[in-house]
């Protein structure tokens, strides 16, 4: 079993990187972006028991820091 | 004063960290290892280094924070035993739970490393009571996450527990209210993204960061 964790900074902490991310659109002639955010994607290969709360205790222990980011966990069934 | 010095794969500030710390204490630190689960016997002081730990790998400091040894440096602060951490030993803290908010990319993206001029805004702490009460100082700085954020809650509750150590006076990396280093609620933790032991001696450029370690040792002899 697949699941994705999207990690993503809270609505108002501020992120340079996509600031930085914007500028460079621009400068590349890209018109109407009004706003960029930079998060991560963490893929994980899970066995066959790990349950939505384990991967919840994954996300909140180390792979989100919930003092600036939020997370969303996807889980993908095993084509 | 026994003291010791946590190395993560990665640290590169333990050295400068534990020469200044045998200078001030005319002991050698012991050195730790991030996979010992615990201190020496008798540890009295506690320094998490600057550096890289692990590559800076998901976020700045938050492997270091999971790794044996900091639920050795979490029972040891605790119990009231001081702990510094300087600069990436800044984000391990925040990391590890044991300071609030998070350390962020600088604000202008870029690193930042030169001298900046600080302010002591307390100085009667375990880590400061060798400096003038808004005494004006000078560290170096060199990191590329020390953008100090926190809800506006936490901020306003570490002003007013006068847990605000050190303030930036220019802008240095969109710090939240330039807070440059940050006390724990007993007191015994410090976290600062500049570098005491990097004005340590004359061939330093300045001298500065010397009162911190020396301050220190008064009030633990005490």
């Amino acid at each position: 079993m697949k699941a994705r964790v999207f990690i993503t900074l809270k609505s108002g902490v501020l992120d340079p990187q996509g600031k930085a991310i914007h500028h460079a659109l621009e400068g590349l002639g890209f018109q109407g972006v009004n706003d960029v955010r930079a998060g991560k994607l963490i893929e994980l290969d899970l066995g066959d028991g790990t349950s939505d709360s384990d991967i919840e205790d994954m996300c909140r222990k180390l792979l989100a820091n919930t003092v600036i980011e939020n997370f969303r966990i996807e889980r993908l069934e095993t084509a | 004063m026994k003291t010791a010095v946590i190395v993560f794969p990665g640290s590169n500030c333990d050295r400068d960290l534990a020469v200044a710390l045998e200078q001030a204490t005319g002991r050698k630190p012991a050195m730790v290892w991030h996979k010992e689960a615990e201190l020496p016997e008798g540890t009295d002081f506690v320094g998490i280094p600057g550096g890289f730990s692990y590559g800076d790998y998901l976020r700045s400091g938050a492997m270091a924070a999971r790794s044996p040894v900091m639920r050795a440096v979490k029972d040891a602060a605790e119990r009231g035993v001081p702990v510094i951490g300087i600069c990436n030993g800044f984000q391990v803290l925040t990391e590890a739970g044991l300071l609030p908010g998070a350390l962020m990319r600088n604000a202008g993206l870029s690193f930042v490393c030169r001298e900046v001029p600080l302010r002591v805004e307390n100085s009667q702490s375990l880590f400061t009571s060798a400096y003038d009460a808004s005494e004006e100082i000078l560290f170096p700085v060199a990191h590329h996450d020390g953008n100090y954020q926190a809800d506006d809650a936490t901020l306003d509750r570490l002003e007013s527990e006068g847990r605000v150590a050190f303030r930036y006076l220019d802008q240095v990396n969109g710090s939240a209210r330039n807070i440059a280093g940050i006390l724990n609620d007993a007191g015994n933790v410090l976290g600062l993204m500049p570098h005491p032991e990097r004005a340590f001696e004359p061939a330093h450029g300045g001298t500065d960061g010397r009162r911190l370690f020396e301050g220190l040792l008064e009030t633990v002899a005490a």
